[in-house]
């Protein structure tokens, strides 16, 4: 049994310049809006500062900075990026 | 042709509506909602056309009450506003998402006309953009790039309008969009287009970059330390002009009014449109005209803020301080603005999204202290307040008067909060933001803010207080037949006849406006006034002062006859302090003098904060329930002090 693995990581808890890939978001009234600000699956995300208190979180994605609050980025499932080699 | 002017936020869509019609510009409210409606006139060679201005939207699906308003009229075509053509703004470093929107509108089969805004920024960040293949993915619409700040690209834009093609609109009601109701439907449909968008590989990928310029400011700018370090320095240099340098102008325009109103009273013929003129409306207009530095100055400052993107750091900076009161951190601003004055605060509240959080913002602003209330609360406090110091170097009076602020401050918090539970809101309550890039602000950009700001100041709010403090300068001018009686009966008292001939006058004065209709007013609400330590000269003060706070202290010295010299000050509070009730106790003990004070402290006694508050919340529904509010809060605050210390 290795819960590690299945244990899933949400953006909330990815740690300042840890590059992620967006896997999965949570079906609620919130994934259009994230859908819409160009929060798909697949799109790489990358944590760059947060406020005083740790909350809200400005993620940078597409060369965009994106301010969320923690509850709002824990609907977002994460996994870390694949790293092209070329 | 009406056009449409639509985008994604932080776009510059304002820059090209600004650049497009300049100054023609109208600015209103959506009906129903307090959504700033811009509109503005354009010419192209074939004729005038009319451009609206809608709010920054991310889809056609409405989430925030912004988009609503976008949703509402492209729904049906027999909407006013339906748009016969549209112009899409598009931030060109940022191509993708903002194509989202653009393709949900091209497939409603509007004339479009995309601008590629911001290009010189797309171009620093190293990004290329293949118009090419962008025609050939959506061939019905134009194609223009602007960059709009440096007012670049006006006759592209223009030129191009002339050649879209005349189509068939589909209203959203009639399109394959308004069968999506469910959020994963809609999810699935936007999330398909993002796809089809990024495999045209319209421009080359942004890549993620080690921190830039723009993210070290960040880091400093939203530091636990710096960051509301620089907040706060900030806030201090605004106040700093419009608590001192505003009082320049203000005292200006105050001067040059009180010099019109006594021209006209000289030259024209006496009688009642004299008085009308020179005491009622001219008056009346300078106390709307008296507001504008300050209006002025905050916008100024604030559109400064706004263009350059560190407003929107400040919300997140604040964020997590303000959530639990239900404010946004953008309330920062207009809560502190309204220690100064409530009504520039109030009108800055517009920059909050959040319908929900703006009105709370708006509802609890005027508890703050403002500079309206310095005047009552020195008269009252030397009234009332011993002149002791405390351990030798602490000045009573002056904890007294931070006390005041205290509670202004306090009262405001806790009203957000129960509000918080109370207000509902069909909004859902989002707070994903984008933080736009650092930019230089625009001078014209932040002028025309000011410049439309102070025009929907003088014209929407000002009808209102003008039209009150004609009424409330009638009320006290005249009075029932009896008066006059009362008059009669004064000119024959021995007293009067051997006082000085500027005592007289001063007495006269007392008498007609205590014989006045807001005097009679005044004594008729003494019994509802008596629980909390007042007398009807009290009451008649009260309801004047409605036209602003400071007039109490004018009112009470026109009743206790005291003339407006130099020294005036000193001989009220002279007055005042031998002044005795039926009883033959003082009227101001420490009593009345604290009841009052509270009750300064939270009633709404400023007519041109309503009229400012019916003005953006666009009803009387929500200045009724504040005036109401704020007066039980009062009322019950000053009862409990006067029957605690009497």
């Amino acid at each position: 049994m290795n819960v590690l693995l299945h244990m899933s990581k949400t953006l909330e808890g990815i740690s300042l310049n840890e590059l992620v890939e967006i896997a999965a978001i949570a079906d609620n009234e919130i994934a259009p809006k994230l859908t819409e600000m160009g929060l798909t699956k697949g799109q790489k995300i990358k944590a760059i500062f947060k406020a005083p208190f740790g909350d809200p979180i400005a993620y940078e994605i597409n060369g965009n900075i994106i301010s969320m609050r923690k509850e709002e980025a824990m609907q977002v499932e994460v996994r870390r990026a694949q790293v092209k080699f070329s | 042709m009406k056009i449409a002017l639509l985008g994604n936020p932080n776009t510059g869509k304002s820059s090209i509506f600004n650049m497009l019609t300049g100054l023609r510009q109208q600015v209103g409210n959506f009906p129903g909602v307090t959504v700033e409606l811009k509109k503005g006139s354009i010419k192209t060679p074939q004729g005038q056309h009319e451009l609206i201005d809608f709010p920054g939207s991310y889809s056609i699906f409405a989430r925030s009450i912004d988009e609503q308003v976008v949703n509402e009229v492209l729904k049906q075509p027999t909407h006013p506003d339906f748009p016969d053509a549209v112009i899409y703004v598009a931030d060109s470093a940022n191509l993708e998402r903002n194509l989202l929107f653009f393709s949900q509108l091209y497939d409603l089969g509007f004339p479009i006309l995309l601008v590629l805004n911001m290009w010189d920024r797309a171009q620093q960040k190293g990004l290329k953009i293949d118009i090419e293949a962008l025609e050939k993915a959506f061939p019905e619409a134009k194609i223009v790039s602007t960059n709009a700040r440096i007012l670049l690209g006006k006759d592209r834009i223009l030129n191009e309008l002339e050649s879209l093609p005349n189509k068939a609109r589909t209203p959203f009601q009639d399109s394959a969009f308004h069968k999506l109701t469910s959020y994963a439907d809609q999810t699935k449909n936007s999330d398909a287009r993002l796809q089809k968008i990024r495999a045209l590989a319209l421009s080359t990928e942004a890549p993620i970059q080690t921190p830039n310029r723009s993210t070290r400011l960040d880091r400093i700018l939203t530091h636990p330390i710096y960051g509301y370090l620089i907040f706060a320095s900030i806030l201090l240099v605004i106040f700093q002009f419009i608590f001192s340098f505003a009082s320049i102008p203000m005292d200006f325009i105050d001067s040059q009014f009180v010099q019109l109103s006594a021209i006209i009273s000289e030259r024209l013929p006496s009688g009642i449109l004299n008085d009308l003129l020179s005491q009622g409306i001219i008056p009346g207009i300078g106390g709307v005209l008296v507001f504008v530095p300050q209006i002025a100055i905050l916008f100024f400052f604030i559109a400064l803020l706004e263009e350059s993107g560190y407003l929107s750091r400040v919300v997140f900076i604040m964020d997590r301080l303000m959530r639990p009161f239900g404010l946004n951190g953008k309330s920062v601003v207009p809560l502190l603005s309204s220690v100064a004055c409530a009504i520039p605060g109030i009108m800055s509240a517009r920059t909050i999204s959040d319908w929900k959080e703006r009105l709370i913002t708006i509802l609890v602003a005027p508890f703050m202290s403002c500079s309206a209330r310095i005047p009552v609360y020195t008269l009252l406090i030397s009234l009332v307040i011993p002149k002791i110091y405390l351990g030798g170097f602490l000045s009573l009076q002056g904890i007294v008067l931070f006390g005041l602020y205290a509670m202004g401050i306090l009262s405001a918090l806790f009203t957000a909060f129960l509000l918080k539970l109370f207000v509902k809101s069909r909004q859902l309550g989002f707070h994903l933001m984008e933080l736009p890039d650092y930019k230089t602000p625009r001078l014209r950009n932040v002028g025309i803010t000011v410049f439309e700001k102070v025009k929907v100041f003088i014209f929407d709010a000002g009808k209102i207080i003008v039209a009150i403090s004609i009424l409330l300068w009638a009320l006290a001018t005249y009075g029932p037949p009896s008066r006059e009686q009362a008059l009669r009966a004064l000119h024959h008292d021995t007293s009067f006849l051997n006082a000085a001939p500027s005592e007289q006058q001063e007495q006269e004065n007392a008498l007609l406006l205590s014989k006045s209709y807001i005097g009679h007013f005044g004594k008729w609400m003494e019994p509802a006034i008596q629980p909390l330590g007042y007398d009807w000269k009290i009451g008649i003060a009260l309801l004047s002062s409605f036209a602003a706070r400071e007039v109490f202290v004018g009112s009470l010295a026109t009743i206790y006859a005291v003339g407006d010299d130099s020294d005036s000050q000193k001989r009220l509070v002279q007055k005042l302090k031998d002044a005795k009730n039926d009883q033959g106790k003082p009227t101001y003990g420490l009593a009345t003098g604290s009841s009052l004070l509270i009750f300064y402290v939270f009633a709404m006694q400023c007519m041109a904060t309503l009229a400012v508050v019916k003005r953006e919340t666009n009803s009387w529904k929500w200045p009724l329930i504040q005036l109401f509010f704020m007066g039980a809060v009062a009322y019950i605050g000053a009862f409990i002090v006067y029957q605690f210390l009497v």
